[in-house]
């Protein structure tokens, strides 16, 4: 079952792609063609304010900006590294990936990686044998008690 | 007048909680109850002292006494009295007070427990809650002073000061500038304080965890005595935080309800650190493991609460959120830095009384998940500190100013909080201390069948939707699964106990559900929280993935189209509104299928100073919202009037949603007649407790 | 309970503590750091300006270049102008500065600088052309060089004196043409 939903998802994804690939180039751009750009970058003098989102006049030069540059004929990645060269790094709504930015995107997966770590550490120092699977206990004074039994017995029977 | 009576008691409960300081230290070294008890009798009346400084602000405010700078700064002659009275969290001063008075409420309410059974806690207790008002007080008192009144000098100039500067008199203000609009909506009234209760609250529990440290008592003691506080905190802060979102999505005009910008989360991360905390308790209370996490959770908790207000209060961060800039943050780093180091030093001393008495049994015992809960919520603030902190570093390191936005936390945390969900539906049925897959595999086969039948539903309704697939579809799909599968295991969690109590008690199911719930009220509201979360799942998926918009100049008469709604252009109107904001408001008429559903009007309002407000027009069903907007506009034609209309799929999920899951927090936190002691009778010796069947 | 029970006592191992300690010092120094960066000013008079390059719009030059260093600038006196076509206040002091710079052109003494900050360049140019502006214009593209004298806003304006030494910041709009040259002369008779 799992393994259609599986199928499923690939064939829309792709089909996803494929439509998205198709849009409309040329002509005068809509509306919608500049907020498509402008909700990738961000303002340049108000902090954290996507562009096409900001009521001040300056932004609205900007998407004018954009809608210039799209009748043009520029394609988005082009307007975005014009944006860059012109008002800095700062109107991407990620750092780019490259030099000392790459931290941004390389500090959480190992950070992650080493928690995931500690996390599985504790729990193998913290494990010991369970009563049906007798094993060499891993740390410290594990006896199996009576309690432990009792407790763990209980439990089987509240879940059958 | 009013000024001076308010800044001299508020001088005065800021030497009192010295005493209490001092007083305290002195009591416990000396070993001399009379010292901890007359600090005790101290820091009692720190809430009735500051509830007159409040008192003599809110007065001045709402006699519009234009001579106190801040009144003059936040009010004005035209604001209605509900708004003249909530200016007083509407700026940097008035709201540094508010966070003291809130602050001592808390403070005063821990004076009053019961402490004949852990007296040796009350001198730290008392210690760290005075410190922490000693510090916000003087930030008032030396920084931010919200009693400064105007002088004139002798040659014109216009000063504000405490005190008569030498030969001037006193300035009066005509009129004031008047609260900030973005504050003015109904959701930025309580949105703060809700925020700050969540904040202030989640001091108690920390000073009771210091107190643990300090006198060496680190059994759960400190955890029985604080986990309702907590709970309240935690309520607090969610209220904070969905409020938050409400009012973004209501009055910011974007479309969306939270933007990850810093601030949002700033005030976001103690969420997250408390609500792992609240997961790490149990097991502590259950099994008797993980007190250094515990420990640690909570003391993290309170640095990020106290690291949030800094980073929003010092203009270290700039947002959209952030204070104007202020003098106050070399002094709130330097308290920030001795909380820390205090804090971590205690941590370590400590660290080998906290000692698990208890072991691991098995990889999938509920602990074991629990412990993985808590790696994903940790993992999620790391991520978070992360995003926040980087433009400071990259700024430090390269000059290079860069945005850390929504593409970022969206990506990175997308997974965790999916497998989050997934793991809440996990976790309930594995049993504490020992599962293995056979067990586990047994509780888990009937909700996950039923979950892939309503998915085989939720995918049929999309290939007869083809139209909205788009190219988050699959992690779509994955989060509906999910979701859906969580929601059937808390649904099922509910059903089998309450069947399995209807037929031993002889009772109809609904009756038996009420009085389970009302017996095991930390279990089921528990639950319940789940279930809105789950609800919430939805609104969230619905929103993030499947939101679409438009945009488009329309003439009077024209109309647009978006998922199958046609929004036709009927009028516009402008008029002054008695506060002084000059409105454009737009009448739109809303059809589907040809059918008219009613008519909406987006809003535009330009504020006297000339804040530009963007009011949605919204229609809102279960399935789910138009949105729309009147952009960009500058007053050149009335005829013709840009409109941009989101489609939200879903959303009101995510406010009913949040409504139940405050509603499961209030039942999971409402008082016992003393729920210090019903815990402890009704506990029996902790290595005997099957799962489930004490709260 | 079982507190005193416990037959071991282990506690942290130095070197996790090292750890700690050192990973909290860390974010401590930057965060320090950025709230020095926060509370600092604009970079102050007394200051030594390191070089620049400012490429100017079509149809501006400097000694028939497009773009100017200020180390070329070495003798002079330079009045370095942030502005914006999207700033209202910029709009005041525009023709001011214009009028300055007229009064003092043909000395070669002083010379002034626009830098167009976050702007839009048809806006921008309108906005020259609007005021008439003579002296050299440029972009302050990637706002480097408006990071580096940590303004604030615009309008803002810089007097750098002949030895490249900041001498003037105006925060804000100038009132009066007055007042510019009353600033200009000082500088002058150092």
């Amino acid at each position: 079952m799992k393994k259609n939903i599986f199928a499923l998802v690939l064939t829309f994804l792709l089909a996803g792609l494929w439509a998205g690939s198709a849009l409309a180039q040329g002509k005068t751009p809509t509306d919608d063609d500049v907020n498509a750009v402008a909700s990738q970058l961000f303002c340049p003098v108000c902090e954290n304010t996507p562009l096409d989102v900001c009521p001040t006049a300056a932004c609205k030069q900007w998407r004018e900006l954009i809608r210039l540059k799209l009748s043009e004929g520029w394609s988005e990645t082009q307007i975005k590294e014009y944006f860059v060269a012109q008002y800095g790094a700062r109107v991407l709504a990620e750092p780019p990936r490259q030099g000392f930015s790459w931290l941004v995107y390389i500090v959480p997966p190992i950070l992650l990686a080493i928690g995931a770590y500690l996390v599985f550490t504790t729990l193998r120092s913290m494990r010991k044998p369970t009563p049906d699977v007798a094993q060499v206990s891993v740390g410290l004074e594990t006896t199996v008690d009576d309690d432990d039994l009792r407790r763990v017995e209980e439990e089987l029977k509240r879940l059958q | 007048m009013f000024a001076t009576f308010g800044y001299g008691v508020l001088l005065l409960t800021f030497l009192m909680a010295l005493y209490s300081i001092g007083a305290s230290l002195f009591g416990y070294f000396r070993k001399d109850q009379k010292w901890v008890e007359s600090a005790r009798l101290s820091m009692l009346l720190t809430f009735p002292m500051l509830s007159l400084v409040s008192a003599s602000l809110i007065y001045l405010l709402v006699t519009g006494n234009f001579n106190v700078k801040f009144v003059y700064e936040v009010t004005n002659r035209a604001m209605p009295l509900y708004l003249k009275i909530t200016s007083w969290w509407g700026g940097q001063a008035g709201s540094l007070l508010f966070w003291s008075w809130l602050m001592s409420a808390f403070a005063t309410a821990v004076t009053f427990r019961k402490w004949a059974r852990d007296r040796e806690f009350l001198p730290w207790v008392v210690i760290v809650c005075s410190v922490t008002m000693v510090f916000f007080m003087g930030l008032s008192i030396f920084f931010e002073n919200p009693f400064e009144t105007f002088w004139q000098t002798m040659d014109g100039q216009i000063v504000p000061a405490l005190f008569r500067p030498t030969n001037a008199i006193p300035f009066t203000a005509p009129d004031g500038q008047g609260l900030n609009p973005l504050l003015r909506h109904p959701g930025m009234i309580i949105h703060p304080p809700m925020l700050y209760l969540g904040f202030v609250s989640f001091v108690i529990p920390f000073a009771f965890a210091i107190a643990a440290l300090a006198t060496g008592r680190t059994d759960d003691r400190w955890i029985r005595i604080t986990r309702r506080w907590a709970l309240w905190a935690w309520l607090f802060l969610s209220l904070g935080l969905v409020l938050g979102g409400r009012w973004a999505y209501d009055v910011l005009g974007w479309g969306g309800y939270w933007g990850w910008d810093p601030v949002e989360i700033a005030a976001f991360m103690p969420w997250l650190s408390g609500t792992a905390f609240l997961h790490s308790v149990m097991i502590q209370e259950k099994r008797g493991l993980l007190k250094h996490w515990s420990m640690i959770l909570i003391i993290l908790t309170y640095c990020l609460v106290i690291f949030g207000t800094f980073l929003t209060r010092s203009g270290v961060l700039s947002s959209v959120h952030a204070f104007a800039q202020s003098a106050i943050g070399p002094s709130f780093f330097t308290f920030i830095f001795v909380t820390f180091v205090i804090s971590v030093a205690l941590l370590l001393w400590r660290w080998a009384d906290l000692k698990s008495e208890n072991q691991m049994t098995s990889m999938l015992s509920r602990e074991a998940l629990f412990l993985l809960n808590n790696l994903l919520f940790i993992s999620i603030l790391v991520i978070c500190f992360w995003g926040v902190i980087f433009p400071l570093i990259s700024e430090l390191a390269t000059g290079q100013k860069v945005t850390v936005g929504p593409p970022f936390y969206e990506r990175a945390t997308g997974p965790l909080f999916a497998t989050l969900v997934l793991l809440m539906g996990i976790a309930p049925l594995s049993a504490w201390g020992h599962s293995t897959i056979k067990t586990l595999g047994k509780a888990v086969w009937k909700p996950l069948v039923a979950a892939t039948l309503a998915m085989a539903g939720v995918v049929t309704y999309f290939l007869l939707n083809r139209s909205i697939i788009n190219d988050y579809f699959p992690y779509a799909l994955i989060g509906f699964f999910v979701v859906i599968f969580s929601a059937f295991v808390t649904l099922y969690e509910f059903w089998r106990a309450a069947n399995a109590r209807a037929h031993a008690q002889n009772e109809n199911i609904f009756l038996a559900l009420w009085r389970l719930a009302g017996r095991n009220r930390r279990r089921y509201g528990g639950y319940t929280i789940h279930l809105g979360v789950v609800l919430m799942a939805i609104g969230i998926i619905g929103i993030e993935m499947f939101q679409t918009s438009t945009q488009r100049t329309m003439k009077i008469g024209e109309s647009m189209e978006i998922a199958g709604y046609t929004i036709r252009y009927d009028s516009l109107a402008q008029f002054e509104h008695t506060d002084g904001r000059w409105v454009t408001r737009a009448e739109v008429s809303v059809f589907r299928d040809g059918k008219f559903l009613g008519t909406l009007a987006p809003r535009y309002d330009l504020y006297p100073d000339g804040q530009p407000m963007t009011i949605p027009g919204v229609r809102s069903t279960v399935v789910d919202d138009l949105y729309v907007l009147l952009v960009n506009w500058e007053g050149v034609n009335a005829q013709v009037a840009p409109f941009k209309v989101y489609h939200n799929p879903l959303v009101n999920w995510l406010w009913f949603g949040a409504i139940i899951f405050i509603f499961g927090t209030l039942v999971a936190a409402w008082p016992d007649k003393d729920p210090e002691s019903v815990a402890v009778s009704a506990r029996k010796p902790r290595e005997t407790v099957p799962a489930g069947i004490t709260d | 309970m079982t507190e005193t029970s416990q037959p071991v006592r282990k506690g942290v191992p130095i070197w996790i503590q090292v750890i700690v300690w050192a990973a909290l010092a860390v974010l401590m120094v930057i965060v320090a750091l950025g709230l020095k960066r926060s509370q600092q000013g604009t970079v102050a008079p007394g200051d030594k300006i390191p070089d620049f390059t400012l490429t100017f719009f079509d149809g501006y030059t400097y000694q028939n270049q497009p773009q100017v260093n200020l180390s070329d600038l070495r003798g002079k006196v330079v009045i370095l102008n942030f502005w914006a076509s999207w700033c209202k206040p910029c709009e005041e002091e525009a023709a001011l500065l214009e009028a300055a710079w007229k009064s003092y052109e043909a000395d070669g003494k002083v010379i002034f600088i626009g830098a167009d900050y976050v702007d839009t360049e048809p806006e921008a140019r309108g906005y020259l052309a609007k005021f008439g502006i003579t002296y050299p214009n440029g972009p302050d593209l990637g706002t480097k060089i408006s990071q580096f004298f940590r303004i604030k806003g615009v309008p803002e304006t810089y007097f750098i004196d002949a030895n490249g030494v900041l001498q003037y910041v105006q925060i804000g709009p100038f009132s009066s043409e007055a007042q510019i040259r009353q600033i200009i002369d000082t500088i002058l008779a150092q």
